[in-house]
């Protein structure tokens, strides 16, 4: 309608400047000033005319078009009036050579008929316009979800959040708008200017700033790397030749020479070929040092040293033979050098060896210390001594490799040995484990102690029991003296008794239980009697106390070293028996165990549920005075419970654990699982952790009470910027108009449900999360 | 040759000054401090009673408008100064540290509908009941000089509400139609209008700066983006949403104060349900706003009260009320995240502190250390009944009480009422609606 409108003002104008172009025609151009006079007066008449209507008509024609008609020089284009339609303008396709593609479809749309669909009502192209929008809106916005999650699982927030960096800061970023004014001032800045000194006073200047920039951190790290490895290559090549340095065993520098000297004659060799003259210099400082042996009388026998031995040389052999070796040194030295042999040359230097023993490995001391303990495998005076008849081959090598077999096999040996007397002790302790129970049967006490015993073989570490576990040894020893007093045991019963009041302390393995059986025996007066009956038991352990200075003994995987801890036992021994004493000084009246087991044994029969009798007398039969309700319907009636769980307390012969519910503590206590825990042990090891500084360092306490949120005082804090966080701009440019036209909601569509799924998803994943 | 010898640094056990206290070395075994549990509990019990004892989070009120506070605004650079509008046309400057008004103009006629600041804080946008917005220069004029706006606009219909864009010199209103202006304009460069309705509310988004919400009188929140010529969405809700605020460090979250008495944080994403429905008030909710860290959010009420919400919990962790404040029409968190502002009916401006117990002045650092560790005690505690018990006890007016308890008591019968139909109907015919999505009535796309 709009542009129909706008066609016919047009054309209105059009018709309008053809009948002016014509009055120009007619009009002269000296009666051209006299027309636009009475035109103006035409107008002014009009004007009144108007105003005498009283309404004003609006003036229509405030809005005009740009058109192609309106031309300086009345130079109508021809045609313009009339629309332009597609095939004008495509008439010239068909003259042009080329261009076939677009000539065939062009061919092919013109021969189309269908027609165009309906374009969309207002309500439902809107509709698609701001779904459309929404939709991108919120893939937008989808792009914080990682910040978002990130900060809210921050386990500190600092804000504000982008807070400038402390330090130094430009006198310009301080000061706004200064400049040097004063001609001292303009003096300054010039010699600074001059020579390329910070002008505006920044704290770095040029050089420094690019030097730093030179300079990244990763550089710096991997430099630092470097120089890491290179100071520790460097410390441990010191340590090397430190350690080479004090070797002092003779046979190693022999071959350390040898070696050398092989090198040494390769290398030789190879400059003759390569560097003649280089070798040749070599050959000369060989002379050299030859000459200068032939003019020193180091090795002639003539100093202190060979003047002593000169004269031992008479009776001793060695005083002899050392002479002889200076002097064949000598002779070595002076003699002149055509090809190197491959005889043993011994430098001076070697002349002064140390015995053998010194180079070998320190002699372990402690024994208990695995890292000495590894150790072991090398060579160690203690196998020399094993294997001192061992014919010493010729080669050095090969001895070695030989010793080394040697003493592994003795190891194997030896272990095997101990394993079959393992195996021999273990049925032994099973025999009284079995006797034992047997006899406890008829004391309850007895019962109790055998229990734990086994429960504690099998049990794995628990902390409560080691804490009362000073506890259960004292309440034992009182208890097994208790029985003792009681019914007189035979002698061989008493033996079992000891053994079992033994069991009591903690007992992990069979060597443990070999070890506890000296080691807790609470009364002084038994010592001998046990010591006697048990000799078989005893004398292996005395021999393994021997033999643990004994080299195989270390060796082996499972070294006994708990038997160490035998004496202080003893010692705790006697505080047993002086506290023994004071409890039962103190409690001499009262018989203070037997009562604890009644009351225990008196709560475990009210814990035990009751059967209940629910039959109504005279329900169904007759009742009153000297009526019986029926056997059958007593029977019916009565009704068992469920039994209870069995009591915390069951295995803990010396404890009541009351299972009832305390109200005073109730009121203190949690009643149901709060939320963010999974199970009660959650929650429960959450409250555990102390957070004081009474129990943990400072550091961990600081980390541990971080507030989740600090801010500044007196700081606003900005929102986030997205700029800051989202680098990648995808959003075009704001523009003005409506980003979305109709035309391309196909395209949109097509992509919506997909991406609509997605986010859900990723939304359900993340409201699951906390 | 390296020389191992035993060292003993001084600095280990002389204190710097003789006002510090005496270096104790320590012996962390836990054998020696046992009983870590019961006797951190006592700390915390101790550390919860003492916060309720300290809770004074009245500051100070601000008198001298004289009429009821309509809208209160913060300044966008300056910590001290706050704006306030009046119900009779009244805006008056404050400066918070000297508790006093600086500066007083006669901003409209009738109401002050909306204020705010622009973002580089150097003048404020007025928009009142008579049609007009102004923008005021921050700064006074000289010294009789008379006030006068820069600059103002005259609308065609009642402007309700005034948000100024983050970064860009732009702001919207709202009335009959959502209008975006440019500051050097006089028409809307953009006009949003979707059915016939007026709106309560627009608030630019802070962190994606383009979008915009509003709240409209046909009981929907409706979504714009500045760049799209037609809104995004809106989610018609059961009751009419008074006001609502974005969250300002999480982009797609934003809550709105409801007639219904609740508070509905919605992830702009997903509008067919609330994240979280924020219950406790017992009426009308009339405002709400953000705290700048982004974690709580304020919110007043009819029933004469003051909320505090973790976003993110159903429940308030704070109220604050006193006799004499009326229905809080306005409130404002301040931008340090340290103060909650509220303007009411009596013609008064509150400040509170956003933490009760918190102390204002400096703080030394074991101060703060002991803050921090009993702050972690009661968060560690916080689920024993006697500590929660201690925590959670606030008063509240007698007036708010009753009617909490009778809302209580309507939800019961309600909900009672819902599961008998259930039980005498096919299974299957009365579905059990999750509490979130009962509010909502209609996502219109």
């Amino acid at each position: 309608m709009r542009i129909e409108g706008v066609k016919v003002t047009s054309e209105m104008a059009v018709s309008d400047e053809k009948e002016f172009a014509m009055d120009n025609e007619v009009i002269s151009a000296s009666e051209d000033e006299e027309f636009s006079d009475d035109e103006r007066k035409h107008n002014k008449l009009l004007q009144a005319i108007s105003s005498l209507g009283g309404k004003r008509r609006k003036n229509q024609n405030e809005r005009s078009e740009a058109s192609l008609q309106v031309s300086e020089f009345f130079v109508s284009a021809e045609g313009a009036g009339d629309k332009v339609g597609l095939s004008d303008l495509l008439g010239t396709v068909e003259k042009t050579t080329g261009a076939t593609k677009t000539k065939k479809q062009l061919r092919n749309l013109q021969n189309r008929k269908e027609t165009l669909e309906l374009p969309l009502n207002k309500e439902q192209a809107e509709k698609i316009q701001r779904s459309v929008a929404y939709e991108k809106t919120t893939k937008e916005v989808t792009d914080w979800q990682s910040i978002i999650v990130q900060n809210q699982k921050a386990e500190q927030m600092v804000f504000p959040l982008n807070q400038e960096p402390s330090g130094p800061k430009r006198v310009e970023q301080v000061v706004a708008g200064w400049k040097a004014e004063t001609p001292l001032e303009q003096e300054v800045f010039r010699l600074l200017h001059m020579n390329r000194q910070p002008v505006h006073d920044p704290v770095l200047t040029p050089v420094e700033e690019a030097s730093l920039k030179a300079m990244s951190l990763e550089e710096a790290t991997i430099r630092r790397a470097e120089l890491q490895k290179a100071r520790a290559l460097h410390s441990y090549y010191e340590a090397k030749a430190k350690r080479e340095k004090k070797i002092k065993s003779k046979k190693y520098h022999r071959i350390l020479k040898k070696a050398k000297r092989k090198e040494f004659v390769k290398q030789f060799e190879e400059r003759m070929e390569t560097d003649p003259t280089g070798a040749l210099e070599e050959l000369k400082k060989m002379g050299m040092s030859r000459m200068t042996e032939r003019m020193s009388l180091k090795h002639q026998n003539s100093g202190k040293w060979a003047k002593s031995k000169a004269i031992m040389a008479k009776y001793d052999d060695s005083a002899r033979k050392a002479m002889q070796e200076q002097l064949q040194i000598n002779k070595d030295l002076t003699q002149k050098i055509v090809t190197i042999s491959d005889d043993e040359h011994e430098t001076p230097e070697e002349s002064e060896t140390v015995p053998d023993f010194v180079n070998d490995v320190e002699p372990i001391t402690d024994h208990l210390n695995p890292w000495m303990r590894s150790r072991l495998p090398q060579e160690e005076p203690e196998i020399s001594c094993v294997t001192p008849d061992k014919p010493q081959t010729s080669e050095e090598e090969e001895e070695e490799r030989d010793e080394e077999e040697e003493l592994l096999a003795d190891f194997q040996r030896k272990r095997a040995l101990r394993q079959i007397e393992d195996d021999d002790l273990i049925p032994t302790a099973a025999e009284k484990q079995k006797v034992t129970c047997e006899v406890s049967r008829e004391e309850v006490v007895g019962e109790v102690t055998v229990e734990i015993s086994d429960s504690d073989e099998n049990e794995s570490e628990e902390e409560e029991e080691e804490d009362v576990s000073h506890f259960n040894t004292l309440f034992k020893l009182m208890s097994s003296e208790k029985t003792h007093e009681g019914p007189a045991p035979t002698p061989d019963q008493q033996e079992d008794e000891e053994q079992l009041d033994e069991g009591q302390i903690r007992v992990r393995n069979m060597e443990d239980l070999e070890v506890l059986e000296e080691v807790s025996d609470p009364r002084p007066g038994k010592v001998a009697a046990q010591s006697m009956p048990q000799p078989t038991a005893s004398d292996p352990l005395a021999k393994k106390s021997k033999r643990e200075i004994n080299l195989s003994d270390v060796l082996t995987k499972e070294a006994k070293t708990i038997k160490v801890a035998l004496t202080p036992t003893v010692v705790d021994d006697e505080e047993h028996e002086e506290q023994i004493s004071i409890i039962k000084e103190a409690f001499a009246g009262d018989d203070v165990i037997s009562d604890f087991l009644i009351d225990k044994r008196k709560q475990e029969e009210a814990g035990r549920p009751k059967v209940v009798d629910l039959t109504l007398p005279g329900w169904g039969e007759w009742g009153g005075m000297g009526v019986k309700t029926s056997l059958r319907k007593r029977k019916r009636f009565r009704k068992k419970m469920a039994p209870a769980p069995s009591r915390q307390d069951q295995k803990l012969p010396d404890v009541i654990i009351s299972e009832k519910r305390n109200s005073s503590i109730a009121t203190h206590q949690v009643s149901h699982l709060p939320f963010p825990f999974q199970n009660p042990t959650q929650f429960e090891s959450c409250i555990r952790t102390p957070i004081g500084q009474t129990w943990n360092t400072q550091t961990a306490v600081k980390k541990m009470t971080m507030p989740k949120v600090v801010t500044t005082v007196g700081a606003i804090i900005e929102p986030l910027v997205k700029e800051d966080y989202i680098k990648h701009k995808s959003t075009k440019p704001t523009g003005k108009g409506p980003a979305i036209l109709l035309n391309d909601r196909r395209g949109a569509k097509d992509g919506k449900p997909s991406d609509k799924n997605k986010g859900r998803d990723s939304h359900k994943r993340r409201r699951n999360k906390p | 040759m390296k020389v191992k010898v035993l060292c003993r640094n001084p600095d280990d056990y002389v204190r710097e000054t003789t006002r510090d206290i005496q270096r104790v070395p320590r012996n962390y075994d836990p054998k020696l401090h046992p009983f870590e549990v019961p006797r951190e509990y006592t700390r915390a019990l101790n550390a919860t009673k003492l916060e309720r004892v300290f809770a004074k989070p009245f500051v100070a009120s601000l008198d001298g408008h004289r009429d009821g506070i309509s809208c209160i605004a913060k300044h966008a650079k300056s910590l001290s100064t706050v704006l306030s509008g009046a119900c009779d046309g009244e805006v008056k400057v404050w400066n918070l540290p000297r508790r006093e008004c600086v500066r007083t103009i006669q901003a409209h006629e009738g109401f002050v509908r909306g204020i705010c600041s622009r973002f580089c804080g150097t003048s404020f946008f007025t928009v009142g009941d008579d049609k007009t917005i102004k923008q005021w220069n921050m700064e006074p004029p000289g010294y009789g000089v008379q006030e006068e706006p820069i600059n103002t606009i005259l609308g065609k219909a009642v402007v309700t509400g005034v948000d100024h864009h983050q970064r860009e010199a732009m702001f919207a209103t709202c009335g009959q139609t959502v209008d975006i202006y440019d500051e050097q304009r006089s028409s809307p460069i953009r006009s949003f209008s979707w059915g016939v309705d007026s709106f309560s509310c627009v608030r630019y988004n802070p962190v994606e700066t383009d979008l915009l919400a509003s709240c409209a009188s046909d009981r929907s929140v409706v979504l714009y983006d500045m760049r799209e010529s037609t809104p995004l969405r809106k989610v018609v809700m059961q009751l009419r949403s008074n006001t609502l605020c974005w969250n300002p460090m999480e982009a797609y979250y934003f809550t709105c104060s409801n007639e219904d008495s609740n508070l509905y944080t919605y992830d702009m994403r997903y509008l067919k349900c609330p994240v979280t429905v924020h219950v406790d008030h017992v009426s009308a909710v009339l405002d709400v706003d953000y705290s700048p860290t982004g974690r709580e959010f304020v919110s007043a009420s009819f029933d004469k009260t003051i909320r505090i919400f973790p976003k993110d919990k159903g429940r308030s962790r704070e109220v604050y009320h006193t006799k004499r404040m009326q229905h809080v029409i306005c409130v404002k968190w301040s931008a340090d995240n340290k103060y909650v502002l509220s303007g009411s009916d009596e013609m008064n401006i509150r400040l509170w502190k956003a933490n009760a117990s918190e102390k204002l002045g400096v703080m030394s650092s074991r101060e703060k250390t002991a803050a921090n560790y009993n702050k972690k005690l009661m968060e560690k505690f916080q689920h024993h009944p006697q500590v929660k018990r201690i925590a959670r006890h606030r008063h509240v007016p007698r007036d708010v009480l009753k009617q909490k308890r009778q809302q209580t008591e309507m939800k019961e019968a309600r909900r009672r009422k819902e599961q008998n139909v259930r039980k005498h109907s096919k299974p299957g015919s009365v579905p059990l609606v999750p509490e979130k999505e009962k509010h909502v009535v209609a996502v219109v796309e």
